[in-house]
């Protein structure tokens, strides 16, 4: 990966930081004096590349939250299949956390290993037109740990963006991990001169997600990505046996529809928490399939078709005018 | 900062008369880390021990809400950074990112160096005094935090192990296998393996519905041979505090 040069020490910031060749971990390394003259800050060559490599792709969505376990993943997924339930749509969902890669077991997919060269990797399909990717494919164990600081990070979203052979695609989905750190920058780096649509925002109804996931909002209005609107995920929990309802993460804060009227944002819609929902992604199954019945599967569709008229509603002028 | 620093290390460091630390992991976000540091801080405090909460997770710092500390400032001395009491015995020590921010909703967008530089500072910069146990809050993966939180502890102190937190799910339980990796291959003891979430208590009826149906906690425990197990619904947890600390 070009972030980190061969001959790096060991906790080298990457040749593109604003750090390099000023920490102590440059010290002694033959790369010290370029970095620090600032000549390997020049725009990665790579963005270019990518963009070019996206204008076969006419939707972008990234799925953020600052909170971890809010379900960015479960909708990521679903988000996806309902997408594709449209036989004459081209879908695909990348899934650039790292770390923690559950993309591949809510697809029903682990286990299953990438084919193809380095240079050119191919998409794992669930359905004809329905692609996947994660970092999940390359490791020989489901068990393996990926730890590896930021530049090695950027590295890989950086080829997965570049190097999967996407193909002609209407929407790309992008899975992040929580926070806002070097996934979140990459991603949104490489894609700066190929459109993004917009972000997703997911959180769950109590104050300690709501807490981050303003950051996130934040960290969005900071780099200038669009926001679609947010989704408040386990919003209820109807109890089987006596059919109340209990709120499991109270809204003592005013849940996600308060935030979203104090910070101007569109609220595309609240999803109950089933339990057949943890059960189909663990089983690698779409809850939309198994489970068609149930207020969440109907919550998941009018969000996603509220998103899809975001899309389509929001082409640049050059496209829809051709 | 920096003479005393070295002046500090001289005499054996911050961490000198910190009898353990243990940190709380999971590959996993939103599994119950936080929340989790919280109560067995709490229940260490109330069975008379002097505890500290480092909160490493800099993206999405929880503690200073979970304890409802507000925005108090952060203070300095000849050792370092003066922790944040949660009461005039201070008996909980507390120290975060959250208490340095300007702005609550602000946003630290940092590439990894800068992420392990203050956590190094957080590790040896922070006057903890006489403490029991100190517990380390971390956010979810496997990455620069987590790295440089152990490195840097490993320089000044031993680290008595980790707890790692999951829930039952199979998305879950997937991700607390590689953290138990991360362990192996970091030589971190893994003390125990909490599983969260195991049940819902429906207030109207009191029936306990598992949220998730079906639990993958024990395919875990067995893979990994870990001593310990407890589901937080059976409220365990209080027996294995007394017992080990």
């Amino acid at each position: 990966m070009a972030d980190i040069p061969s001959d790096a020490p060991q906790h080298c910031p990457g040749t593109a930081s604003e750090q390099a060749g000023k920490t102590s971990a440059c010290q002694g390394c033959p790369n010290q004096n370029l970095c620090s003259s600032g000549a390997t800050k020049a725009p990665d060559p790579a963005i270019e590349e990518i963009a070019e490599k996206m204008l076969t792709v006419k939707h972008k969505i990234l799925v953020l939250s600052g909170k971890g376990g809010v379900g960015k993943s479960t909708f990521s997924a679903h988000l996806a299949h309902a997408l594709a339930s449209d036989a004459t749509k081209e879908v695909a969902l990348l899934d650039v956390d790292i770390c923690g890669p559950s993309i591949p077991r809510i697809m029903g997919l682990e286990g299953e290993q990438v084919a193809g060269l380095s240079l050119c990797l191919s998409p794992r399909y669930v359905e004809d037109n329905l692609a996947v990717m994660s970092i999940g494919f390359l490791l020989s164990s489901p068990d393996d740990a990926v730890i590896w600081r930021g530049p090695k990070k950027n590295g890989m979203i950086k080829q997965f963006l570049r190097d999967v052979d996407w193909g002609e695609l209407d929407y790309l989905i992008v899975d992040t991990p929580p926070g806002t750190s070097d996934e979140h920058l990459s991603i949104v780096q490489y894609l700066s001169s190929a459109r993004i649509d917009g972000a997703v925002i997911i959180t769950t109804p109590q104050e300690v997600s709501l807490q981050d996931v303003r950051k996130e909002i934040r960290f969005c209005q900071k780099v200038q990505l669009p926001i679609i609107g947010v989704v408040e995920n386990m919003s209820g929990f109807v109890c089987p046996k006596c059919k109340n309802t209990s709120q499991i993460f109270p809204p003592t804060t005013g849940g996600a529809e308060r935030m979203c009227e104090e910070m101007n944002l569109t609220l595309l819609g609240r999803v109950p928490l089933d339990p057949r929902i943890g059960k189909s992604c663990d089983e690698g199954k779409s809850f939309l399939t198994e489970v068609p019945d149930s207020p969440a599967a109907a919550a998941y569709h009018s969000i996603v078709q509220s998103i899809q008229a975001y899309c389509l509603s929001h082409v640049p002028r050059e496209e829809s005018a051709g | 900062m920096g003479r005393n620093r070295h002046l500090n290390q001289k005499k054996g460091g911050n961490l000198a008369q910190v009898q353990h630390v243990v940190l709380i992991l999971s590959g996993k976000g939103g599994v119950g880390k936080s929340t989790l540091t919280t109560e067995l801080a709490l229940a260490l405090r109330h069975s008379g021990k002097k505890v500290g909460i480092l909160d490493v997770d800099l993206c999405g710092p929880s503690i200073p809400r979970m304890l409802s500390v507000g925005k108090p400032e952060v203070h300095q001395c000849d050792l370092g950074w003066v922790p944040v009491y949660t009461d005039a015995q201070k008996s909980l020590a507390l120290m975060s990112i959250g208490f340095l921010l300007e702005d609550p909703d602000e946003a630290v967008v940092w590439r990894g160096p800068k992420k392990t530089a203050l956590i190094g500072q957080f590790v040896s910069d922070v006057a903890w005094g006489e403490l029991d146990v100190l517990l380390v809050d971390t956010p979810p993966g496997t990455s620069d935090e987590h790295l440089a939180v152990l490195e840097n502890l490993k320089k000044q102190h031993k680290v008595d192990g980790a707890i790692l937190i999951t829930t039952p799910q199979a998305v879950s339980t997937g991700d607390v296998r590689r953290e138990i990796t991360f362990c192996k291959k970091t030589g971190l003891r893994i003390l125990g393996i909490v599983e969260n979430m195991s049940g819902f208590v429906c207030p109207h009826c009191s029936v306990s519905t598992p949220i998730c149906m079906d639990t993958h906690t024990p395919s875990v425990l067995v893979a990994n041979r870990s001593p310990v197990s407890f589901r937080l619904a059976s409220c365990a947890l209080f027996r294995w505090t007394q017992s080990s600390v």
